[in-house]
């Protein structure tokens, strides 16, 4: 197997040139918003609602897969291809750019509480998506992405994500101990205060350990969740300062919508699914199917492939445009978009994923990481008799 | 002195140098390692897993 050059592996990428739609549709968004605001169509100011929410599912659905696979021998070479990252950094600076045109709007225009409540909203789905370009920059091994990957979390105030989803969610994956891995039987409403308080306990503590071997307390300026944390803070105060102190709602909310957007897709992500425990009382490692796929193109572009995201699991540096797709892994009915719309109403959401968790286990869903409490009534639901004893 | 490498990504512990921003000072011997840390890099693999290199080992 010879490794192919950069311009060789370029043709195994089908969405090479899609991919700066990933910072297109904030450019989008922006245009849009500004159209609103100026020809004072209210309407226009929930563009990134409407468009996450209704555009972005439909043309999913119209346009359909694409599961093509670079070949082994491509990998390396995609992956050294600087284009694909210059794009992730062109995206942190539209993100910052058009989050502080918001809060420039939000701060000094007259608006209506509608029009306050669309941009606002609007924000939120702009931060909320940067988390996943943070995610992408985030666990890439130089300094310069895992910087930009801090700066992309500011504005959402959801710094330590980047501690804890590293080293805590990657680790504790589709096990119950992890707070990012949602539980069968477990709706996105219980899920979402857990996970968010809980996430914050988890960067926390391993910050702390990380100090404490280096014998340094938890409120050191090594911390990297304070680090995070102080650049929210500059951020904020920089854009009171600038835009007056009643921007304090917005920013709080908007952040609060944001964090709720990146939740939403990680309910999504392992909802049900459970790594077996050895003999040693550990789990077995992460596989592919401990992570729900779905390879619709137009969610993949936007989410820089984060739908492979069994791949992601198993090779968590690599790169987004070298990731592959699985036939035999989890797989969803649409794309992340349309999932978490089915999420935020639950009992539609367990008509349509529980079966899919019960296949997945052959029918045992003893296998299954379920919420607890609720275990009789699943598995009266679903009865594993029939599959008991089975590998 | 000896290295460890993450089979999963490619990050190297090298005991003469240690890794000083997980907390093991330069000349941390594997064997002082807590064997629940893992990868700090990929978090994929973790201590027990790693392989050792043998000095003639060329790093990829």
């Amino acid at each position: 197997m010879e490794a192919l050059s950069i311009e060789q592996a370029r043709d195994y990428d089908h969405k090479r040139y899609l991919w700066p739609m990933g910072f297109g549709i904030i450019l989008l968004i922006g245009a849009l918003t500004s159209v609103g605001l100026y020809a004072g169509m209210t309407l226009f100011l929930f563009s990134a609602p409407l468009i996450t929410y209704g555009v972005i599912p439909l043309m999913d659905w119209l346009i359909g897969k694409d599961s093509a696979n670079p070949p082994e021998e491509a990998l390396a070479a995609l992956e050294s291809d600087p284009y694909y990252r210059w794009l992730t950094y062109i995206y942190v600076g539209i993100e910052l750019v058009f989050f502080a045109f918001l809060a420039y709007v939000v701060g000094t225009f007259q608006l209506s509480w509608l029009e306050w409540f669309g941009l606002t909203w609007t924000t939120g789905i702009l931060t909320g998506v940067s988390i996943n370009t943070a995610h992408e920059l985030g666990h890439k091994k130089p300094r310069l992405e895992r910087w930009l990957a801090m700066i992309a979390l500011a504005p959402v105030a959801y710094g330590h994500f980047y501690v804890e989803h590293n080293k805590g969610h990657h680790r504790r994956v589709a096990t119950p101990q992890d707070p990012a891995s949602a539980r069968m039987g477990e709706s996105f409403w219980r899920f979402l205060p857990r996970t968010m308080v809980l996430s914050v306990a988890s960067a926390w503590r391993i910050e702390k350990e990380r100090l404490a071997r280096k014998g340094k307390c938890a409120f050191s300026s090594d911390n990297e969740v304070l680090q995070a944390w102080a650049m929210t803070a500059v951020l904020w105060f920089a854009l009171m300062a600038a835009f007056g102190t009643q921007l304090l709602p917005f920013l709080v909310l908007q952040a609060f919508l944001g964090a709720s957007l990146l939740e939403a897709v990680n309910y999504v992500e392992h909802y049900g699914l459970l790594r077996r425990k050895m003999d040693n009382g550990r789990f077995e490692r992460v596989q592919p199917a401990h992570s729900w796929n779905n390879d619709h193109i137009v969610t993949n572009v936007f989410l820089f492939h984060l739908q492979r995201h069994s791949d992601h699991h198993a090779h968590p540096t690599r790169r987004y445009q070298a990731l592959r797709h699985f036939d035999d892994a989890p797989e969803l009915p649409t794309g992340y978009a349309g999932m978490i719309l089915l999420a935020y109403v639950p009992w539609l959401w367990f008509r349509v994923m529980d079966p899919r968790v019960v296949r997945h286990y052959r029918g045992d869903i003893r296998r299954a990481n379920l919420q607890p409490g609720r275990e009789e009534k699943l598995l009266a639901r679903y009865p594993a008799a029939d599959a008991a004893g089975e590998g | 002195m000896a290295r460890y490498r993450c089979g999963e990504c490619g990050f190297v512990y090298d005991e003469a140098e240690g890794c000083e921003h997980e907390g093991f000072p330069p000349g941390t011997a594997w064997a002082d390692i807590p064997d629940d840390w893992a990868c700090p890099d990929c978090a994929v693999v973790e201590k027990p897993e790693f392989d050792r290199l043998d000095d003639t080992t060329v790093e990829h």
